[in-house]
């Protein structure tokens, strides 16, 4: 019989602590849909993600329902959109945009991913297209998000791609400017970038990826928080990784049981368990109250990334375990505007870019739903998006951006986005300008760390 | 299958008997109770297998909810599955 105290234990977490499964992710290759006439491979492309993903939602209802575990998002990531781009004479992407909108409706799912490119060692056939149609991709749809791989470990810097994207960022913004600038918060630029990945905005389905699969990724930044609550306020480190193991362990055995199940049900291959801790902006449901309940006055304060990379380790080795396959980004995720205690930090001025910045090098992701000012100069995101990818390619870890710029909003105004994307205020950034670095261009060679073989 | 009902809340009389009593009209048979009352709060724990019910799940589901409502109580009944994975190595 199950103990009543871990019965208990479950019921709280779920009830008071905010525990969910973030995301069933189904990834879908398109590669079978290339056809040289575009209208031909959209209708290729909307009867393949209509037909893989037609019980999607549902099946997740049903397994949300009968296990009691909240399932918050139900999502589609597909084969990097360029990739099947290439194929077409006209290279229309935003009529592919629009047909990937009208499919992820049908299937009625949150997003659909996968509006991307791989450009980090230089421009494909259909990379430069879908790279210039972007802002109106995102600013005529509501469901699809964008990410762009400039980088990696392996090849380097493709600078000619971080100038554009500074330029498509704020475009981006500019173009959905009436709708609280949500453009730029579907879109990310990647360095190293996983292609398994269940969360959005960054999910695509790679190469590398079979037909169809099933990624999930766990959240449950409140459960790790109140375990560290309860615990004995004099508990040393060790102690607190121990904790945060133990917990995180008991999240990702429920997002496998999630996994297995809805990969069972829906008669498609289990890929992996992203094993995440991903905030909302619901109050206690953030990974800066994390690090504060460790001790720190305030996320942002100098020890930040000390406590992070703790944590961000913690959870990693408590999760592997706890599932049989783990992959995407798998970390502690830190987007401002989506974490409540983040949100506080950066509105007293304790959380600066600069250390969201030193706070990328240990944990999963990057510099994440940041509201920046409307009128910072395209190259100065170029330059924080270079500045990023350079953290990622040297220390062979995924690192992304995604930064709103807040069009006619200047350092302190709030910006909101509203739903699990949340809102907060305007931080500055650096006002000298980068422009002559980043209108160079050209290629940043891949470090020694490259060279494995 | 079995499931796991759980109800915490204030207690009041017949809570065990208005549960019960859902699970015997939908022949969902009780395998084990435990049930403790600290102060005014009451927690009861039920494992119930639910292979031979005479209705879906989440109907059961939504008719213990209606009893929770009613009561003021706090009333969950998941799959037992998901303490397993949980709790259990």
């Amino acid at each position: 019989m199950l103990e009543t105290k871990d019965i208990l234990e479950t019921i709280t977490m779920i009830q008071d602590e905010n525990l969910d499964v973030r995301t069933i992710t189904m990834g879908i290759s398109l590669l079978d849909c290339c056809h040289s006439d575009i209208e031909t491979m959209c209708d290729k492309v909307y009867d393949k993600i209509t037909g893989y993903a037609r019980n999607l939602v549902d099946t997740g209802c049903q397994i949300e329902r009968e296990y009691g575990i909240p399932i918050i998002n139900k999502r589609i990531s597909i084969t990097p959109a360029a990739m099947i781009l290439a194929s077409c004479e006209k290279k229309d992407a935003v009529r592919l945009a629009i047909t990937l909108e009208k499919a992820a409706r049908e299937c009625g799912v949150n997003f659909l991913g996968g509006f991307s490119a791989l450009v980090q060692k230089g421009f494909g056939p259909g990379d430069k297209e879908l790279l210039e149609a972007i802002p109106q991709a995102l600013s005529e749809t509501d469901h699809i998000c964008s990410s762009v791989n400039i980088g990696s470990t392996k090849a380097g810097i493709n600078m000619d791609a971080v100038g554009i994207m500074g330029n498509v960022v704020s475009e981006t913004a500019r173009l959905t400017a009436d709708r609280g600038c949500i453009g730029p918060a579907k879109l990310v630029v990647f360095c190293n970038a996983p292609e398994d990945n269940p969360f959005m905005a960054g999910a695509f389905h790679g190469a590398g990826e079979p037909d169809c699969v099933i990624n999930v990724g766990v959240s449950g930044p409140g459960v790790v928080r109140a375990a560290l609550k309860k615990a004995d306020s004099g508990m040393d480190l060790t102690g607190v990784a121990d904790l945060v193991k133990k917990t995180a362990f008991k999240i990702t055995r429920m997002g496998q049981l999630v996994a297995t199940q809805a990969s069972k049900r829906l008669n498609v291959p289990f890929g992996i368990v992203d094993l995440s801790l991903a905030p909302t902006p619901a109050v206690g449901d953030s990974v800066a109250y994390i690090l504060e309940e460790m001790g720190l006055e305030k996320c942002g304060c100098h020890g930040t990334t000390a406590a992070l990379a703790l944590l961000n380790d913690a959870v990693k080795k408590g999760g592997v375990m706890a599932s049989s396959h783990v992959g995407g980004l798998s970390g502690a995720f830190i987007p401002v505007t989506e974490d409540a205690g983040m949100i506080a930090a950066a509105r007293c001025g304790a959380l600066s870019i600069t250390k969201l910045e030193a706070m990328t090098a240990v944990c999963s992701v990057g510099l994440d739903m940041i509201n920046i000012p409307g009128d910072t100069p395209p190259e100065v995101i170029s330059a924080i998006i270079a500045d990023e990818a350079a953290i990622g390619m040297v220390n062979s870890k995924t690192t992304a951006v995604r930064v709103v710029p807040a069009i006619g909003k200047k350092v302190g105004d709030e910006l909101s986005f509203g739903g699990l994307l949340g809102g907060g205020p305007v931080m500055p950034v650096s006002t000298y300008s980068p422009a002559k670095f980043i209108r160079r261009g050209g290629r940043i060679p891949a470090p020694m760390q490259s060279l494995k073989n | 299958m079995k499931a796991v009902i759980t109800v915490v809340g204030k207690d009041t009389v017949g809570i065990l008997a208005a549960v019960s009593n859902e699970c015997a009209k939908h022949n969902i048979n009780v395998l084990e109770v435990t049930q403790s009352i600290l102060q005014d709060l009451f927690a009861m724990i039920m494992l119930v297998d639910i292979s031979g019910a005479n209705i879906p799940f989440s109907e059961f589901q939504d008719i213990l909810d209606g009893i929770g409502k009613n009561k003021a109580l706090s009333i969950h009944c998941m799959h037992e599955d998901i303490f397993n994975a949980m709790h259990k190595i």
